[in-house]
């Protein structure tokens, strides 16, 4: 039936999932993805999802990679076709010599195929439709059959499955028992019927190691715990939404007094994003930690109040899990979109301080490091991640805590300090990093009171509109900014074999996908020195590293090239140096596009010198 | 103004509250408002509630959003750390800032434009919310730092200096403020500092959410005829439901009631709030009967004032979220950090 030989691997392919949204087929995929790992083999997966709660097309894709590739791939050689809505589509998604895998209870005439893939039906419907008979069941039971199915047809250890099942239904028995049997119920029927396994297949490896496996959201969420955060407001928006319920789950476990249960944090979901920063700065002005999470259009409704975090020199951590804009944009896809609106948001001359973590472990340690940049700096800090590294389950090193370290609370004036008669100015220079003193309100009856307002003042919080006065504080807040380079995380760099004149910066969740765009060129013989940025304001390195090559290409997921505007503009360096790669569909970029595109820049690159072809 | 310096000197003998602190230790800065504005007057009634109640001024945190009435915070209580938000905001910077340390009092102050049209929803909401605070509006129905606009809570039917009749609906605060479960009502006449020291100083002592709508003519752009809101016009159409006296333990602010139509209520600071009722029939503690009785005067062009409702037993923000006791701004690593030993079982769980 076939006219291409079928795909054969071991470790390294790509499963899609095509499934109707609100089917109860998450969980089933996850436990997929879940159960290829504790083969020891890493995997990369990742949900294609609507902005819908029942009904339309959703997808969950897992990239097996021994050689640990997490970015997404591109292409699919196995479709579990589970959607009659997005068949269509779905087959023809299949890489030539690939793998349809679909229920055949219902017969399909034959132009819904294709000569070129290996179709395997397994009448699913009719196995559950035999075995079970309330509706819920057979929809969610059908969704274990096919993992079963699978399971004897990618040759996976069907004990490593159960194992993964006892776990999730640990003390409930019933539940526990009927998967497991669900389970069976599919591997029996495809070891009987089928010829299994396929030229796809997972054998036992050890390239896991103690990786952990989280979504950036719970793991920013627990950053700020381990932070100190205190408040968290926030308003529900995909995808952020579930960096705050996380927060709230993560507090219930470890933030509830021991003696008296009382909670040592406090959680609102605030009417907007404009309340939701209006409580963190409240609540920062007045000493505590605390922190929103949103997304795109809740940074535009936040503008205002970033600007009074920035002149009243009020710390504020805001995490932006980026989407699609602009307006409502592609709400559950992802992109890199904010860089531009969030490293000048509001009116007047603003810069703000962003990170940008590369995966989940990052996420947690520059969401704790946040709170320690908020309060020393004094100013609003975003923590730029994206739906990517949001609301997927990465791979990723395990999360780690020095004991010993203490918060960074930055410049407070004590009461002690007060007494001592120290000279206290809200808007003070004393030591020429550009950050002044502050008090919290009620520490001392007669000193260190002042009043905060996003009018201008003079060095000691007195109103004026005097303009040198004014001046003189717009250029301390500059002199602070560039204090801010050297505390933020620095870019790491990793040169190539070869010394190169061509670089790449690039920064978040386009990490794994650029390291293993970098093998693929230079298998084409393409040699690229790599510049991770991980925060703006750029540190100098930034800087040595654009002067050190001829071009360098900034590989960004949005359309615009805001990484690179924001280079151009900081640094002052003639942009033509400086080659834009962007990826702005919505999906996560791929090595292969990354490849692509710089490998087919650089060899319209090498074009032979004038000279050279007319000697 | 950094140019319009306070004299510092008193009167050597000026009383002095249950603290020490005189009456000179709860001022401010001098008012730049406009000479006779009413806003002073509430600042000056503000500032003989705190030295009665003798709180300590920088126990006080001040919080405003954008107008005349939140420049206010500026010429009272000049030790109180104060806070200038942004237009319409100042309810959730005032939230946040009560979640950070609940043993501060808060007083939020705003106008008709910054809480009934651009931060009418954070008004509602942190009322809703039961945040433990005052929260004042200085109403005076019109917008008098932009020069006379009419505001949301100008009456329909009022002129404008200029004589253009406004033809939208009002927006009563104050019955919005029941309707949202406010749990102390009041409204007051910036002009009757005697009814209004006692209110502002029994909404202090509140534990929850205590709103005053404080009508506060506006003597540049809405004290002239065809106004409601008007010196002349509150005057006349004024119905006090009570007078109040707060008793903290020692002498009532004010002695001057007449025993048989006199309410006590005790408040959960042990403070004790004495009604005067005018309306022998009005029962603050009811408050559906509370907004039955606001909309039958305000079908008769009456202005209700006084304290129209009270829950004694009120609970606020940090009772619903079950917040411990010392502030959260006074928390370090040790309490808030679960350490590294959780973080490697939390690792665990997740291969």
């Amino acid at each position: 039936m076939s006219d291409k030989k079928p795909l054969s691997s071991v470790n390294d392919f790509v499963v899609r999932f095509a499934n109707v949204n609100g089917s109860g087929s998450a969980s089933a995929n996850e436990m997929f993805a879940r159960a290829i790992l504790r083969h020891g083999v890493p995997v990369s997966p990742r949900n294609i999802f609507p902005s819908n709660i029942q009904g339309l097309p959703t997808w969950y894709e897992v990239r097996v990679t021994e050689d640990g590739h997490l970015g997404a791939r591109g292409g699919v050689d196995m479709m579990v076709a589970m959607n009659p809505q997005t068949w269509d589509k779905d087959v023809a998604g299949i890489e030539p010599g690939g793998y349809l895998f679909y229920d055949s209870t219902k017969p399909m005439p034959s132009t819904k195929f294709r000569d070129d893939i290996t179709v395997i039906g397994v009448p699913l419907t009719a196995i559950t439709n035999s075995t079970y008979t309330d509706p819920r069941q057979r929809q969610l039971f059908k969704n274990i059959i096919y993992l079963g199915a699978l399971s004897a047809l990618l040759d996976m250890d069907p004990k490593l499955i159960e194992q993964l099942i006892g776990e999730q239904y640990k003390g409930k028995e019933k539940l526990l028992s009927s998967n497991v049997h669900a389970l069976h119920l599919g591997r029996d029927w495809a070891l009987q019927n089928l010829k299994c396994p396929l030229g796809l297949r997972i054998k036992k490896s050890d390239k896991v190691g103690d990786r952990i496996f989280i979504e950036g959201n719970s793991a920013a969420a627990l950053g700020a715990v381990y932070g100190g955060a205190t408040v968290c407001a926030w308003y529900p928006i995909t995808p952020s939404s579930s960096v705050a319920e996380a927060f709230t789950a993560h507090c219930k476990k470890y933030r509830h007094d021991a003696e008296t249960g009382k909670a040592k944090y406090a959680i609102v979901q605030g009417e907007d994003e404009l309340a939701s920063i209006g409580i963190v700065i409240g609540a920062s002005w007045n000493g505590a930690r605390a922190f929103t999470a949103t997304s795109g259009p809740g940074i535009s409704l936040m503008t205002e109040f970033i600007g009074l975090s920035y002149f009243a020199e009020i710390p504020a951590v805001i995490m932006n899990i980026q989407r699609a804009g602009p307006s409502t944009g592609m709400p559950t896809r992802t992109q890199q979109c904010d860089i531009i609106a969030c490293a000048y948001a509001s009116h007047g001359d603003t810069k703000h301080v962003l990170l940008f973590p590369e995966d989940p472990a990052e996420a947690f340690e520059f969401a704790a490091a946040a709170f320690d940049l908020a309060e020393r700096l004094q100013t609003t800090i975003f923590l730029m991640l994206d739906l990517d590294i949001g609301m997927n389950h990465r791979l990723c090193r395990p999360l780690k805590w020095d004991d010993a370290k203490q918060y960074d609370r930055g410049k407070v004036m004590t009461t002690e300090m007060l007494e001592e008669g120290r000279d206290f100015g809200r808007y003070l220079d004393v030591d020429g990093d550009g950050i002044p003193y502050r008090t919290y309100p009620g520490t001392h009856p007669t000193k260190g009171s002042y009043f905060t307002r996003g009018t201008s003042r003079d060095r000691y919080a007195r109103y004026s509109e005097e303009g040198s006065v004014y001046a003189d504080n717009m250029q301390r807040l500059v002199r602070k900014f560039e204090t801010a380079q050297d505390l933020v995380p620095r870019p790491l760099q990793a040169n190539a074999e070869r010394p190169t004149k061509y670089g790449v910066i690039y920064f978040g969740s386009t990490s794994p996908a650029m390291d293993e765009a970098i093998g693929l060129l230079e298998t084409r013989g393409h040699q690229l020195d790599r510049l991770r940025i991980r925060a703006f304001p750029f540190h100098s390195s930034v800087a040595s590293f654009l002067a050190e090559h001829d071009f360098v290409y900034v590989v960004e997921q949005n359309r615009d090239a805001q990484l690179r505007q924001l280079i151009v503009n900081e640094n002052g360096i003639d942009p033509v140096r400086l080659v834009p790669i962007v990826h702005y569909d919505g999906t996560p970029i791929t090595a292969r596009f990354i490849a692509k595109a710089i490998g087919d820049h650089q060899d319209h690159l090498k074009v032979t010198p004038l000279r050279k072809a007319v000697s | 103004m950094t140019y319009i310096a306070k004299p510092k000197f008193h009167h050597p003998g000026l009383k002095k509250n249950e603290l020490g602190y005189t009456h000179r230790d709860y001022e401010g800065k001098i008012s730049t408002l406009c000479a006779g504005c009413g806003h002073d007057s509430i600042t000056a009634s503000i500032i003989e509630a705190c030295y009665e109640l003798s709180i300590e001024p920088h126990r006080v945190a001040k919080i405003s959003g954008i107008g005349c009435s939140s420049k206010t915070p500026d010429y009272f209580l000049g030790n109180s750390h104060g806070f200038n938000t942004v237009h319409g905001r100042m309810p959730s910077v005032l939230t946040g800032a009560n979640l950070a340390n609940r043993d501060l009092v808060y007083l939020g102050v705003s106008g008709d434009g910054d809480s009934a049209s651009i931060g009418f929803g954070q008004f509602a909401h942190s009322i809703r919310r039961g945040v433990n605070m005052t929260y004042i509006v200085e109403n005076n129905g019109v917008y008098g730092l932009t020069k006379g606009q009419f505001s949301a809570t100008a009456d329909r039917g009022s002129k404008s200096k200029k004589g253009v009749t406004n033809t939208d609906n009002a927006i009563d605060l104050v019955a919005m403020a029941l309707q949202l479960g406010a749990t102390f009502v009041a409204r007051s006449f910036s002009g009757d500092k005697s009814q209004l020291v006692p209110l502002i100083a029994a909404a202090i002592g509140h534990k929850g959410a205590s709103f005053i709508d404080v009508i506060s003519p506006c003597i540049a752009f809405n004290n002239h005829a065809g106004s409601t809101k008007s010196f002349d016009y509150v005057r006349e159409h004024n119905d006090a439901v009570n007078r109040l006296d707060v008793l903290v333990g020692r002498d009532p602010i004010a002695v001057d009631y007449a025993p048989g139509t006199v309410q006590v209520v005790e408040q959960h600071d042990g403070s004790k709030i004495a009604l005067r009722k005018i309306d022998a029939d009005y029962d603050p503690h009811d408050r559906l009967g509370a907004q039955t009785f606001l909309a039958r005067h305000a079908a008769k062009g009456q202005i209700v004032t006084g304290l129209l409702y009270v829950d004694p037993d009120a609970e606020d923000l940090h009772a619903h979220l079950d917040t411990v006791e010392t502030p959260l701004n006074t928390l370090e690593a040790d309490t808030l950090c679960p350490g590294s030993a959780a973080l490697d079982k939390f690792n665990a769980s997740l291969r």
